[in-house]
């Protein structure tokens, strides 16, 4: 019975590994105090890959119909455009004037 | 007449011809998502709100000297135990492995009851050491507050989520419940993982 069922689990175990180690990743840029504007950049990418994995792995969305993947991931694309420009000048600003 | 029965049978078969859901999934788990997406916007909105402060501000206090950068690191590794115990408990119910469901259900539970721990720990420290809503040590106001609202919002959603589970995990060991239903469970946990992401991100490391 479990010999049947092990391999339907892998692919938790790998998602799971993987978030694991880009969270130490993260952890470990923060410790070694890189420049400001890197930091944010690669935090922000760091992010995302987790998100994606989350979604795509442990939420199933990868295993779903092209058109609900559509209806949940389409917003996102919105609302980072959005955020994007109206925080990004300011943020860029705030850098710069530093 | 414009259109013949089988043309009618015809547009009802198509993906988005009103016969059948154009997502091919139940209607619970859409209801799920849709809410999901929703409350996306609402955490957006805080985080939002945070990024317009912390710029507009110009200033804001230096995190890793006031938190314990290895307690949030440490409850962001249990909320990802946490998520990976739930996917294993979603893949068992689908799969009909029925004995390892409530055994994975019930850790998720554990580590969803030592993320609030942890997080109970961190905030009365914090209010330990003068932090409040609108005013704490360290000189800038809104840090206190953003901090609070959201990781309490946050912290609202893992309780919410700890008793949505027990629940679940109750209703399937009396053979209530479909795996679907484990399945919308394991959604809405991951997505409070999803959240810590980001908020673990934006709140505690840049």
């Amino acid at each position: 019975m479990a010999e049947t069922h092990a391999g339907g689990y892998k692919v938790y175990l790998t998602t799971w590994i993987w978030l694991l180690v880009i969270t130490m990743l993260e952890i470990g840029i923060v410790l070694v105090r890189v420049p400001k504007t890197l930091l944010v950049i690669s935090l922000i990418i760091l992010a995302l890959m987790k998100a994606a994995l989350i979604m795509a792995y442990f939420m199933h969305l990868r295993y779903e119909r092209l058109n609900l993947i559509y209806a949940v991931v389409t917003p996102m694309f919105f609302l980072a455009i959005v955020l994007f420009s109206m925080l990004g000048p300011d943020a860029l600003h705030v850098f710069r004037s530093r | 007449m414009a259109h013949e029965v089988a043309d009618q049978e015809r547009i009802l078969a198509s993906p988005w011809g009103g016969g059948q859901s154009p997502f091919a999934v139940g209607w619970p788990k859409l209801m799920m998502w849709l809410f999901l997406v929703s409350d996306t916007l609402t955490f957006a909105g805080l985080l939002a709100g945070y990024g317009v402060m912390r710029i507009s501000l110009g200033r804001w206090p230096v995190q890793s000297g006031i938190f314990n950068i290895w307690l949030v690191g440490g409850m962001t590794f249990i909320l990802i135990c946490s998520s990976a115990t739930m996917a294993v408990a979603v893949a068992a119910a689908k799969s009909g492995d029925r004995k390892r469901v409530t055994p994975f259900l019930l850790a998720t539970v554990f580590g969803g009851l030592l993320f609030l721990a942890g997080q109970y720990y961190e905030w009365s420290h914090f209010i330990h050491e003068g932090a409040r809503l609108f005013s704490n040590p360290w000189g800038v106001p809104q840090f206190s507050a953003t901090f609070f609202i959201t990781t309490g919002f946050h912290g609202a959603h893992v309780t919410g989520g700890v008793i949505y589970l027990l629940i679940t995990a109750l209703r399937w060991a009396r053979g209530r419940i479909q795996p679907e239903s484990i399945e919308i469970a394991g959604l809405y946990w991951h997505f409070v993982d999803l959240v810590w992401v980001f908020i673990f991100t934006l709140l505690y490391l840049i």
